[in-house]
């Protein structure tokens, strides 16, 4: 029992299998070292794993294979309201959808919007999350609780939750933040709507997203800090290095697959923020509030162009593809390992 | 010196005493300003409806009243969508633990021909955004004669509750030594015995830290639920977004909706936090 909490709650189990420097090539000598002992044990027929892989794998075709492949040809249809009914055979438009789309100016502001929207929370999140878990290893005991709990508790806030609340701090008339603000000297916020257009209203949303994510990037790194050898760090400043340079030439190159994992899982989940601008705005985002998100969903849903909005929807996951190898490459490392 | 900083406690700083106080005021900062809309909602939660809308806003509440969740059962059906949230999220992880608890032990335990492709599969699936999804769901489960049914949503959940309880369970697994099962084997268990009597044990913590946490995940789930479900069929998440959209001045009975969402999860969250850590670096899911 407690064998198995102190080999399991092993924080963060990414650590003991990437030792600075040995990486790929230590790795993949013991894989291959292990493999002909296992499949010896394993013994009968390579029938069994897939056998217990069998429901998982069915499931998953079931229902994202499928949707997915009819993601693809539904883009390359003429697909709305009487396609829907069944009162029309869609029709093959080829690369219409496309066409429209990259050719309408409107989808390449919500590009350029969307990218913009996700790099500054990607990059606020992974800095300020980087800064808490540094600021971590440095507070006394009680202060250290103290940051957790409120780390914490707004990381396992249900994101509608979360959006509800900054609704309420941002409120026009009642919202705390126009008041605090204003008891700045010198500045009334008194009324002032954060919505009244778009940049400013997606930098609110922005402060919401990187609010839920900074907790998860700020555990994480400080579970990673802790395993940073501290001999490594006594070298670097008896060779005289200051803290910067201790982080820049120690800390960091030791933490860089947990960073390279947690910038690429919040490009793909800051590309993907949905509620938090639909909620936010009462279900109708206004034009100058569209993501690729709420836009293919507005495409599809609102305009009843299934096609159109599915067209959206691929070009978002192919502008993802890249950071998505990014991170199964690294992955793939790390599960490798074992 | 190393041997004395090794034993000393991980992330504990050696230096006590000199600039601490600086780095506590900051850190008393960060906890002020992370917490703060946490606190706010329960600040707003519990007091008189006319003091929320003060223009001067109380940060202490000199009255404590629950008639802000009595306001909040009113707006619209409570329970209902709770019992909803509840069922489906209870269903999804059922199937998803059983069938990924499978899977988790194929691609752990054992090498065979295919296990990379398997696992980039199952890794890559976790990187589908849902809301690419959204539009053929809808569409299969409408030809499906699903839309707007409970089965529909659980089985759309498991296409982010099963690769994370997978990969997860993966992580879990991994750190129970073979050795064990392998004893068990020599002192005469079957390979099934073994694993029922030796790894289910040990891996039970781990299999509860994953339940809770794919609970949290369906639970919290949002856009699947609005779109595939009609306004009388609406999920917990729904119910709170609706809130908003319809009585969105009503921001104190809001508050005490969103505070009985939040705190049980919040709760369960703090309970498998710690233990999802080490899951999460490996799994990696959240909304």
């Amino acid at each position: 029992m407690s064998a198995a909490d102190t080999t399991t709650a092993k924080v963060p189990p990414t650590r003991p299998s990437t030792p600075p420097g040995a990486g790929g090539g230590a790795g993949e000598g013991a894989g291959g070292a292990e493999r002909p002992a296992r499949r010896r044990r394993a013994g009968g027929p390579a029938a069994l794993p897939w056998a217990l892989l069998a429901p998982c794998l069915l499931v998953l075709l079931l229902v994202l294979g499928y949707p997915l492949a009819r993601l693809v040809t539904l883009s390359f249809q003429k697909f709305g309201q009487p396609q829907l009914w069944g009162f029309q055979e869609p029709e093959q438009v080829g690369f219409a959808n496309f066409a429209r789309i990259l050719g309408d100016g409107e989808f390449w502001a919500v590009v350029v919007r969307t990218v913009v929207f996700a790099g500054g929370a990607v990059i606020l999140t992974m800095v300020l999350g980087m800064l808490t878990a540094l600021l971590l290893q440095r507070v006394s005991g009680w202060v250290k609780t103290l940051v957790n709990i409120a780390l914490v508790a707004s990381w396992g806030m249900p994101v509608i939750v979360a959006t509800a609340i900054f609704k309420w701090l941002f409120d026009t008339d009642y919202g705390v933040l126009n008041w605090l603000l204003s008891r700045l000297p010198g500045v009334d916020m008194t009324g002032h709507n954060w919505f009244a257009d778009g940049p400013q209203g997606l930098a609110v949303i922005m402060l919401l997203v990187v609010w839920g994510a900074v907790p998860f990037v700020a555990i994480t790194l400080s579970a990673g800090l802790t395993q940073v050898p501290k001999e490594l760090e006594e070298a670097a400043r008896l060779d005289g290095a200051g803290s910067w340079g201790v982080f820049r030439y120690v800390t960091l190159p030791v933490l860089k697959p947990i960073i390279v994992m947690l910038t690429t899982l919040s490009v793909i989940w800051d590309m993907g923020v949905f509620p938090q601008v639909f909620v936010m705005r009462n279900g109708h985002p206004e034009a100058e509030f569209q993501l690729l998100t709420t836009y293919s969903y507005d495409k599809a849903f609102v305009v009843n162009d299934y096609g159109g909005g599915s067209a959206i929807a691929l070009v978002t996951v192919v502008l993802l593809l890249g950071v998505v190898a990014v991170y199964m490459r690294q992955m793939l490392k790390i599960g490798e390992v074992e | 010196m190393s041997a004395l900083t090794k034993t000393a406690a991980p992330g504990r700083p050696r230096r006590p005493g000199r600039g601490r106080l600086g780095w506590n005021l900051l850190g008393l900062l960060v906890f002020l300003t992370a917490g703060f809309p946490v606190y706010w909602m329960l600040n707003t939660a519990f007091k008189p409806a006319k003091d929320a809308i003060d223009p001067d806003p109380r940060f202490f509440p000199r009255t404590f009243t629950v008639e802000n969740f009595a306001r909040a059962f009113e707006v619209a059906d409570f329970w209902g969508p709770v019992g909803r949230s509840l069922a489906v999220s209870l269903v999804v992880v059922l199937i998803g633990i059983t069938v990924g608890m499978l899977a988790a032990l194929a691609i752990s335990r054992f090498a065979f021909r295919g296990r990379r492709v398997v696992i980039v599969g199952i890794l890559a699936v976790q990187m589908v955004p849902l809301v690419a999804m959204i539009i053929p769901v809808f569409l299969l489960l409408n030809d499906l004669g699903q839309y707007d049914r409970l089965t529909g949503l659980i089985i759309t959940y498991l296409t982010f509750v099963l690769p994370f309880t997978v990969w997860t369970l993966r992580g879990f697994i991994v750190n129970i030594p073979k050795e064990l099962e392998e004893a068990a084997m020599v002192d005469g268990c079957t390979r099934t015995g073994a694993f029922v009597r030796v790894v289910l044990p040990l891996l039970a913590p781990g299999m509860v830290a994953t339940s809770v946490y794919g609970f949290i995940q369906a639970w919290n789930e949002y856009l699947y639920a609005l779109m595939l479900m009609s306004q009388q069929n609406q999920t917990a998440t729904v119910w709170l977004g609706n809130f908003t959209t319809k009585h969105g001045t009503e921001y104190a009975p809001m508050m005490a909706g969103a505070t009985m969402m939040a705190v049980p999860i919040v709760i369960l969250f703090l309970l498998v936090q710690r233990k999802m850590a080490a899951g999460l670096t490996a799994g990696a899911v959240k909304g």
